[in-house]
């Protein structure tokens, strides 16, 4: 096990106060803090190898490249993967929509009478699959590719205790993608995806499965989830913002259609037509964002260092401490599971009487920064009968005194808005 | 400081709303949601014999956006709608304000504890959702009616 006091020391924006009080960062779900190591690669980068990657013929150029490169070779090791494998894109967001953009592309390809690989032509009468707890960025890229194309949208549910509802008859044989999310960011459960994606190939659909919330915070390795794509950002596991990672089977990769266009993701150019490069270049049009890549490759060093089952474990234990805490409140429900089983460390909750906002803002009197809305995942508050919820997410660089913290901020909303009486009476 | 924002009429209202829920006869209507909270308010503004506004709105969300929505059904029902411009640019004013200026009482009676909330930029939205409700429903009323 790590060091806490040591791995916090890392993270200079943990010493820093806010509202007068030491700063309780409980918002990781949203976005982590970065270790120095992680901004001193980027410097380091900047300061001795800045320049634009596969063109010039100067030093700088190379040691840009190859610094931009030996990135994806850690980023792919990290999760298993082969380099070419790894795409870089500007998020997660980014990476889903590149695959959902490969049907819409293919399809109008195929309606042009331009040959495509017809596993991503899509038009009525097939159907997506994604589910009810998705963040929004993995449902609305297939809302938008379903109303271009005519598909239908179909989705698993989820039970009143924030499951997935796995029922027979949603996949079947209309089915050309089914794309879900490992962990909820909303929820916390952990989803069987491995089964998943099983199903989805046995009617002979491709699989997506978002990691953006599992990927940080436990042993991932690519082929154990038997998918075909997934994605994940590089800012939610202390890397920088403007990185996301699409992971694909090569062979996919190279049959898609090109998503964004332009220099380097090129192969010949007339002025007719051009061809493209094979994955992953084929997807990196433009000036790529190097330093971003070189230090999401050092994030991966830092976690790799500590241990991804190190993290979890520690995460699993802060989990169980947080939601032993909430269950002591009067008046507080937790929206998800309650119990550890496949459950991740986002913790949702509703506080009888207060609205998420003011919860959140009353915690943020104290210095604990939470989430508060939907989540980005408004049909799953729907489904579950909240308009918003208040949600703690940890990481590796929280302990126990944070969730302590936390626990007083709601006590002090709950006594700020009198809700405790009111819940009693 | 969470006195400076939730100040007591705010936690009045926001307990003991005003206007909401008024039988009006709507000539337009708005409904209003903050897409990264899910608040939601809908307006209806209807017209008296008088000339004078009728305002009702019904809502879900924080304690900020539904004051206001209460202290904003309080301020501007029984008023022209010349009445009621001055004290909607007001409250425009004072969101902006960032707490920098001393908010007229006499125009906006109860909306003046609002000043805190426009020091904290994520809340002003919450403030801000009804009366953008209430001037988007007066503009659907005078598509509609000869109102003014």
């Amino acid at each position: 096990m790590f060091d806490i006091a040591s791995v916090r020391a890392d993270f200079p924006i943990l010493s820093r106060t806010v509202r007068g009080g030491p700063l309780v960062y409980l918002d990781s779900g949203a976005t982590s803090q970065k270790p120095y190591q992680v901004l001193d690669a980027e410097r380091h980068f900047y300061e001795n190898s800045n320049a634009a990657v596969h063109r010039g013929a100067h030093a700088l150029a190379e040691e840009a490249t190859d610094a931009y490169e030996g990135a994806r070779e850690t980023i792919a090791t990290f999760v298993g993967a082969e380099t070419e494998e790894i795409v870089f894109t500007k998020n997660a967001t980014e990476a889903i929509n590149l695959v959902a953009y490969a049907f819409s592309n293919a399809t109008d390809k195929a309606r042009q009478g331009i040959e495509v690989d017809q596993r991503f032509v899509i038009g009525p009468g097939d159907s997506i699959v994604v589910s009810e707890m998705e963040h929004h960025a993995n449902l609305i890229p297939w809302q938008e590719l379903c109303a271009k194309t005519g598909a239908s949208l179909r989705w698993f549910g989820i039970t009143d205790e924030g499951r997935l509802n796995i029922e027979s008859g949603v996949i079947d044989s209309t089915t050309k993608c089914v794309s879900i999310v490992h962990q909820s960011n909303l929820l916390g459960s952990i989803n069987p995806v491995r089964e998943i994606m099983e199903m989805a190939h046995a009617v002979g659909a491709l699989g997506l499965v978002d990691l953006c919330q599992s990927v940080p915070h436990m042993p991932v390795d690519v082929d154990e989830l038997g998918a075909d794509f997934a994605a994940w950002s590089g800012h939610k596991m202390l890397g920088p913002t403007g990185i996301g990672i699409l992971w694909g089977k090569s062979e996919l990769l190279n049959s898609m259609p090109p998503f964004l266009t332009g220099g380097s993701m090129i192969e010949m150019v007339n002025m007719e037509h051009s061809s493209y490069a094979p994955a992953p270049k084929r997807f990196e049009a433009g000036v790529p964002m190097v330093a971003q890549a070189v230090g999401l490759a050092r994030a991966c060093e830092y976690l790799t260092d500590l241990g991804m089952e190190n993290v979890f474990k520690h995460e699993q234990e802060l989990t169980a401490y947080t939601l032993a805490e909430l269950a002591k409140l009067q008046g507080v429900r937790v929206i998800g599971p309650t119990d550890m089983a496949e459950r991740g460390s986002a913790v949702s909750f509703v506080v009888d009487g207060i609205h998420p906002h003011d919860v959140g803002h009353l915690m943020d009197s104290k210095g604990v920064a939470v989430r508060v809305g939907h989540h980005c995942c408004w049909p799953t508050c729907r489904r579950l009968d909240v308009p918003a919820t208040t949600r703690i997410s940890t990481y590796l660089y929280n302990d126990k005194s944070d969730i302590e913290q936390a626990i007083l901020g709601i006590k002090a909303a709950q006594d700020f808005f009198g809700s405790a009486s009111r819940v009693s009476a | 400081m969470s006195e400076d924002l939730y100040q007591e009429i705010i936690l009045d209202h926001y307990k003991n709303p005003r206007g909401k829920e008024l039988s009006v006869a709507s000539r337009g209507q708005s409904h209003q949601v903050n897409p990264t909270c899910g608040d939601e308010v809908t307006v209806d503004v209807g017209l008296n014999t008088d000339g004078t506004l009728q305002v009702a709105y019904t809502g879900q969300g924080c304690s900020i956006s539904q004051a206001s929505a209460s202290v904003m059904s309080e301020l501007i029902n029984g008023k022209t709608p010349d009445q009621a411009a001055p004290i909607q640019t007001a409250f425009m004013e004072l969101m902006r304000s960032k707490g920098q200026i001393e908010p007229d009482e006499d125009l906006l009676e109860d909306a003046v504890a609002f000043i805190g909330v426009s020091k904290f930029p994520a809340r002003i939205k919450c403030a801000l959702i009804s009366w953008m409700a209430l001037a988007d429903s007066q503009i659907k009323a005078q598509l509609t009616t000869e109102m003014r």
